[in-house]
C-alpha cells in the first residue's frame, strides 16, 4: 500500500528505540535511508504489511525510551511496519499507558480503585495534584506526570502506586502500601541516572530485560513477591508451594523444587494423554468465565485449520484482583512450563503471554524465565529432546481493561484496535489471526501442573463435585491480614473472611464484593456462601476472578457505586451503543444519586439502562457493567426505599438470582 | 436494495421461525434478510449494504429463543430450527434504550427514519437530563484514553462538538456521529484502500479521526467521498448540502435524481446527480450497481461544476 506519510521525522532516540526492536532497516523503502538502487525496485504488498503484530511492541519501545510518541515516532513506526498512519494512531490512542502529547519522562500511577480508595487514595490524590498539577499530560517542568488508575493489581498493599520512568532501560518503583513520603518519592526523585542502590547488575544480566532491575533513584525496593501471600511456606499450599521458596530468577532452583517434573510427564503422556488427564481434573477456567479447559483444549486441538495458538491471558484488571500477578513474579517458571504443557496438547508451536503493561517487575520475571528456558533447551526447537517446537513470545498490555476479554486479546495482539469480535465464531475455531486458538488465564494454565503430577481422577478429588482443584482468592479491602490465600474449592466466604483475620477492631462488615467491579455485592448475613463455582451460582452471585473485597462499616457505598461506573465508562471499548453510553449514563444517574436526587426516579432509569447493557451489548464487560450496582441496590438495600419495584433485601428475600454472571458470557462453543 | 452475487452457490434451504411464522431461507442468510423477505421490518443504523456488518449499533437486536442474550439481526445468521422473535418486550426494551442513548449523546436531526422509530418504540432521549454544552474544536480529539472528568451527573455528556471544515468537497460534524464504523470501512480494506481515516480513543470519547487530528488535506484522504455514501446520519457531506441546511435553502422534496454515466474515463461508474434548482447539489451512486457498488473517485463525486458553467464566467 502506499502510505501517505506526515513530514516529521523521528529523533535519532526514537529511531533508535524501534530499530532495536524491529532490526536496522534494510532500504528506505522500509525507514532506512533512500539508496539510489531503491528506487529501481517497490515493496509492499503482503511482505511489507505482515509484521502489523510488531505495531503495539514498537509503541511501546518509544514510550518506554522517551515517554511519549511523537508525530515523528509514529511516522518511523509506520515506515517501518507499513501500517498506515491513521490506523496507527488509532491503535496508540486506544491505550491509557500511551501519550500522543508530550509529557515529562516519569509517570506516576496512583490508583484510585475500590480497595485503595477505601484505603485512603483520596488525600494522596490531592497531594499528586498539589506537587504535579492535574492529572494527565503534565505541566510545565514538572519531575513527573500522574494518573488515576484504575486497579493496579496490588490491592493486599493499598493504596498502591507504580511510577515507570523512561530511559534506556526503562525503570519501575512501586509504593505500596503508598505514604505521604513513598509517594513524593515516586513523584520528584532525580531525573535517571544510577539507582538509589547503585546500578544492581541484573540477576541475569545477560539476558536484556524491558525494565531495569532496580528502581530510579529516590524510590525504595518492593518487598518480595512473598509479600503477598500471608500464610506463604504453608504445606498446605499445591499452587502456591513455591513462592517465597525458591528464587523466581533461578532455574535451578525451580527445578530443584519439583520444576519441569510435569512436562516430563506431559511427553511421556502424549498431547491426546495430557488433554485426556485434563478433562478428567474436571479443571475448568479461573479467568471469570468457568469454562472447561480440557474441553477447550481438545477442540483446539482437533481443528484443521494449522497453526493453532496458545494465548495465555496475563492481562488480570479486574479490579480486586492480584493472584495471577504473584504466581508471575513469584513462580515464573511455572508458568513457562506450564504454557509449553498447553501448547504440547492443543499442537501449538507458539504461545503468546499476554501481560497487562502495569506488572514491569511480573514482566521481568517472565522476560528472565523465558530466556533461561529457551538458553536450555526447555522452550526452542527440541524441548527436552522430544522433537517438539515450541516457544513463547511475550506481548504487554498498556492500560486497557477489556484486552482481557478473550477476543479483544487478539486485536491487541495482532496489532489492531483490542475491540471484542462477534462470536461466532469461537476462539477455537477462528482465533488469534484468524487461526485455532485456546485463550487460558494464568491460574487454569499453572493447575495444570498439579493435575498431570497428581493424575486427574485424584486431582478431581480435591473440592467439590462441581468445582475441582485448589483456588485461589484475592482478599483485600478492610480485613487484618489482606492478601493471596489458596484454599481447596469448599470453603465458605466466612472461613475466607476469618482466614484473613475478619475486620479490624471495632469494625463490622457491610459488604463483600465478590467477583471483582464485574461481580456482586453480598451482605454480612451470607457469609455462608460456599465459594464453589455452583455455590456461588446459587446465591445469584459469581467467583468471577476469585475477588473478595471486604468492605466495613466506614465504606462509603454511593462513592464506590461511582468509582465502579467510572471504571466501566473508562474501560469500554466503545464500539457498541449500550455499553458505549449505558456506562456515561450509569455513571451520570449514581453521581446525581449521591447528591441527593430521588431514588424514586433514579433507580428505575439504572435499571432500564443496565437491562439493555445486559441484553444488547457485544461482549461481557458491557454485559456485566450493571452487576454490581444491581447488587447493591437489590441486596444491599441502597438507595432501594422509595423504589417500588426492589425486591426485599432482608436476609430471605427474593434478590433476582444469577444476573448477568461473566461465567454465561462465553457459555456455547 | 440487494448486493449483487455473480456466481450463486446453491445453497442448502433451512427452516426457522420469525415471530412465529415459518421461513425457509439458503443457508448463511441473515436474520436481517430473512425478515426483509418476509416483510417484517427491523431498523438498522450500522448496517451497511455494501460493508460487512460490524453490529456496532444494537438497533436491529432480536430476542433468538434460548439465547442469554439478544442477536444483531444485521450479522446474525439463521439456522435451522431457530425461533426469533422481533417485536418482543426484550426487543423493544433494548431498542427503545439504544434510540435514547443515541439521542440524548448525538444529533440525529439528519438521521432518516430516527423520528419514526423514536415514535414507535417510546423513545424519550430527553430523559436523561439537560444535554451538557458542546465541546470546543480539538477539545474531544485530545482526550487520553480511560480517562475523564466525573461531574455531577447533573448534564448529560454528548459528542457534540463545532463541525469540521477544512476543505471545499466536503464537511465532518461529527456531532451527528453515532460511531458506525462504515466511512472507516469504506475508506480502508473494504473499498477504498486509502486508510485515512480510524476510530481513535476509547469508550465515550472514541471518536473517527485522521492520525494526530490533522487536517484532512494533510491526511492520505483522496476525496473519493466514498465514506459520505455510507454514512447513515448526515455526519459527512457535502459542502453544498452542509451550507444549504445552514442557510435552510436544503430542500430534499425538490431534487430530482438523475442517474447517468461518469464521462471521465473508461470505467463506466454509474453516478446520480442529485439536483436543486437546476444545480447539482450532491452525487451519490447506486449501491446494487455492478461497477461502482456505490464507490466512486474524486472526479465522478466531485468533479461537476463544469457541468453548471452557462457561460457566466
Ligand atoms: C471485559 C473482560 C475482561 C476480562 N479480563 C480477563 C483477564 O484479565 N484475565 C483473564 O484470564 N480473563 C479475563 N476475562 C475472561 C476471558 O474472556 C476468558 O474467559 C479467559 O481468559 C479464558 O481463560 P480460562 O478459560 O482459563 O479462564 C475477561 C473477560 C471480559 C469480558
Ligand atoms: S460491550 Fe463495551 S467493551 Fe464490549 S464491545 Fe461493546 S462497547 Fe466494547
Ligand atoms: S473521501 Fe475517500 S479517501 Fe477521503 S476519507 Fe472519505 S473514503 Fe477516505
Ligand atoms: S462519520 Fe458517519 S459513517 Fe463515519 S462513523 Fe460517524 S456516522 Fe458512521
Ligand atoms: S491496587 Fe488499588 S484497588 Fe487494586
Ligand atoms: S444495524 Fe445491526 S447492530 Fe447496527
Amino acid at each position: 500500500m502506499d502510505l501517505r506519510l506526515l513530514d516529521e521525522a523521528a529523533t535519532a532516540d526514537e529511531r533508535d528505540a524501534v530499530d532495536s526492536l524491529l532490526g536496522t532497516p534494510e532500504s528506505g523503502w522500509d525507514g532506512g535511508t533512500r539508496q539510489d538502487s531503491d528506487l529501481r525496485y517497490a515493496r509492499g504488498g503482503h511482505t511489507a504489511r505482515d509484521r502489523r503484530d510488531l505495531l503495539l511492541p514498537a509503541l511501546h519501545a518509544v514510550n518506554d525510551r522517551v515517554g511519549w510518541i511523537s508525530r515523528g515516532a509514529l511516522n518511523h513506526i509506520c515506515r517501518r511496519l507499513t501500517v498506515p498512519p491513521a490506523e496507527a494512531y488509532a491503535v496508540a490512542s486506544f491505550y491509557a499507558m500511551f501519550a500522543l502529547h508530550e509529557r515529562p519522562r516519569r509517570v506516576v500511577h496512583l490508583c484510585t480503585d475500590i480497595a485503595c480508595a477505601a484505603a485512603g487514595s483520596d488525600g494522596l490524590r490531592e497531594r499528586l495534584a498539589a506537587r504535579l498539577g492535574p492529572p494527565g499530560t503534565g505541566s510545565g517542568d514538572a519531575p513527573a506526570a500522574w494518573h488515576e488508575s484504575p486497579c493496579l493489581g496490588m490491592c493486599e498493599r493499598a493504596p498502591a502506586a507504580l511510577a515507570l520512568q523512561a530511559g534506556a532501560p526503562a525503570r519501575f518503583a512501586v509504593a505500596a502500601p503508598a505514604t505521604p513520603g513513598g509517594l513524593d518519592a515516586l513523584a520528584e526523585g532525580g531525573p535517571g541516572g544510577r539507582g538509589a542502590d547503585g546500578d544492581r547488575p541484573s540477576p541475569a544480566s545477560d539476558h536484556p530485560t524491558t525494565f531495569h532491575p532496580g528502581p530510579p533513584p529516590g524510590a525504595s525496593p518492593e518487598p518480595g513477591p512473598a509479600a503477598a501471600v500471608p500464610d506463604a511456606g504453608s504445606p498446605d499450599h499445591v499452587l502456591l508451594r513455591r513462592i517465597g521458596r525458591v528464587d523466581p530468577l533461578s532455574l535451578d532452583d525451580y527445578r530443584s523444587a519439583g520444576g519441569y517434573a510435569a512436562l516430563r510427564e506431559a511427553l511421556r503422556l502424549g498431547p491426546a494423554g495430557v488433554i485426556r488427564e485434563v478433562t478428567d481434573s474436571g479443571l475448568v477456567g479461573r479467568g471469570g468465565a468457568a469454562f472447561p479447559t480440557g474441553r477447550k483444549w481438545n477442540a483446539t486441538a482437533q481443528q484443521p485449520d494449522a497453526p493453532h495458538y496458545l494465548v495465555c491471558n496475563a492481562d488480570e484488571s479486574e479490579p480486586g484482583t492480584f493472584k495471577d500477578r504473584v504466581i508471575m513474579e513469584g513462580d515464573p517458571f511455572s508458568l513457562v512450563e506450564a504454557m509449553t504443557i498447553a501448547g504440547y496438547a492443543i499442537g501449538a508451536r507458539t504461545g503468546y503471554l499476554y501481560i497487562r503493561g502495569e506488572y514491569p517487575r511480573a514482566l521481568l520475571h517472565l522476560e528472565n524465565a523465558v530466556s533461561l528456558a529457551r538458553e536450555r533447551g526447555l522452550l526452542g526447537p527440541d524441548v527436552m529432546g522430544s522433537g517438539f517446537s515450541f516457544d513463547i513470545e511475550i506481548r504487554r498490555g498498556a492500560g486497557a481493561y477489556i484486552c482481557g476479554e478473550e477476543t479483544a486479546i487478539f486485536g491487541s495482539i495482532e496489532g489492531q484496535r483490542g475491540e471484542p469480535r462477534t462470536k461466532p465464531p469461537f476462539p477455537v475455531e477462528k482465533g488469534l489471526f484468524g487461526k485455532p486458538t485456546a485463550v487460558n488465564n494464568v491460574e487454569t494454565l499453572v493447575n495444570v501442573l498439579p493435575v498431570l503430577l497428581m493424575g486427574g481422577p485424584a486431582y478431581a478429588a480435591v473440592g467439590t463435585a462441581g468445582s475441582t482443584g485448589p483456588k485461589l482468592f484475592c482478599l483485600s479491602g478492610a480485613v487484618r491480614r489482606p492478601g493471596l490465600y489458596e484454599l481447596p474449592f469448599g470453603a465458605t466466604l466466612g472461613d475466607l473472611v476469618e482466614a484473613a483475620g475478619g475486620p479490624h477492631e471495632g469494625r463490622s462488615l457491610r459488604a463483600v464484593l465478590l467477583g471483582g467491579a464485574a461481580g456482586t455485592f453480598v451482605r454480612p448475613d451470607e457469609l455462608d456462601i460456599p465459594l464453589t463455582f455452583e455455590g456461588a451460582r446459587a446465591a445469584g452471585a459469581s467467583l468471577g476472578s476469585g475477588v473478595v473485597l471486604v468492605l466495613d462499616d466506614t465504606a462509603d457505598l454511593p462513592a464506590i457505586l461511582a468509582r465502579v461506573a467510572a471504571f466501566f465508562r473508562d474501560e469500554s471499548c466503545g464500539q457498541c451503543v449500550p455499553c458505549r453510553v449505558g456506562t456515561v449514563r450509569q455513571e451520570e444517574s449514581l453521581l446525581r444519586l449521591r447528591s441527593g436526587a430521588s431514588p424514586a426516579a433514579e433507580v428505575p432509569l439504572l435499571r432500564e439502562v443496565g437491562r439493555a447493557m445486559r441484553d444488547a451489548s457485544i461482549c461481557g464487560l458491557g454485559q456485566t457493567a450493571w452487576n454490581a450496582v444491581e447488587s447493591a441496590i437489590d441486596r444491599l438495600g441502597l438507595y432501594s426505599a422509595d423504589d417500588p419495584a426492589a425486591p426485599d433485601p432482608a436476609p430471605g428475600g427474593t434478590a433476582t438470582p444469577a444476573p448477568g454472571d461473566r461465567a454465561a458470557t462465553e457459555e456455547a462453543r | 436494495m440487494t448486493v449483487p452475487v455473480l456466481l450463486p452457490t446453491p445453497r442448502r434451504l433451512i427452516d426457522a421461525t420469525i415471530d412465529g411464522e415459518s421461513v425457509r431461507v439458503p443457508e448463511g442468510t441473515t436474520v436481517l434478510e430473512a425478515c426483509e423477505a418476509a416483510g417484517t421490518e427491523v431498523p438498522t443504523l450500522c448496517y451497511g449494504d455494501t460493508l460487512t456488518p460490524r453490529n456496532a449499533c444494537r438497533v436491529c437486536v432480536v430476542e433468538v429463543e434460548g439465547a442469554r442474550t439478544l442477536a444483531p439481526a444485521c450479522s446474525r445468521r439463521l439456522e435451522a430450527g431457530m425461533s426469533v422473535a422481533t417485536d418482543s418486550e426484550r426487543v423493544r426494551h433494548s431498542r427503545k434504550l439504544v434510540l435514547e442513548l443515541l439521542g440524548s449523546s448525538v444529533d440525529l436531526s439528519t438521521t432518516p427514519a430516527v423520528a419514526e422509530w423514536m415514535e414507535r418504540y417510546g423513545a424519550d432521549p430527553g430523559r436523561f437530563g439537560p444535554r451538557a454544552e458542546p465541546a470546543a474544536l480539538g477539545v474531544r480529539d485530545a482526550r487520553h484514553a480511560g480517562a475523564h472528568e466525573p461531574g455531577d451527573g447533573a448534564a448529560a455528556a454528548t459528542v457534540e462538538q463545532p463541525a469540521k471544515v477544512d476543505n471545499d468537497l466536503y464537511v465532518r460534524d461529527y456531532s451527528k456521529c453515532i460511531m458506525c464504523y462504515k466511512c472507516v470501512d469504506a475508506c480502508g480494506d473494504q473499498w477504498q484502500n486509502s486508510f485515512a481515516i480510524g476510530v481513535a480513543g476509547r469508550g465515550f470519547d472514541a471518536r473517527i479521526s485522521t492520525e494526530h487530528d490533522v487536517a484532512l488535506p494533510d491526511s492520505a484522504c483522496v476525496y473519493c467521498g466514498n465514506c459520505i455514501e455510507v454514512c447513515p446520519t448526515g455526519a459527512l457531506s457535502f459542502t453544498t448540502e452542509f451550507d444549504m441546511r445552514r442557510d435552510g435553502t436544503w430542500n430534499e422534496e425538490d431534487q430530482t435524481e438523475t442517474t447517468t454515466v461518469c464521462t471521465y474515463c473508461g470505467v463506466g461508474c454509474n453516478v446520480t446527480l442529485h439536483v436543486q434548482d437546476n444545480r447539482i447539489v450532491k452525487v451519490s451512486s447506486p449501491h446494487d450497481n455492478p461497477v461502482t457498488h456505490g464507490n466512486l473517485c474524486i472526479k465522478g463525486r466531485f468533479g461537476f461544476q463544469h457541468v453548471q458553467r452557462r457561460g457566466d464566467g
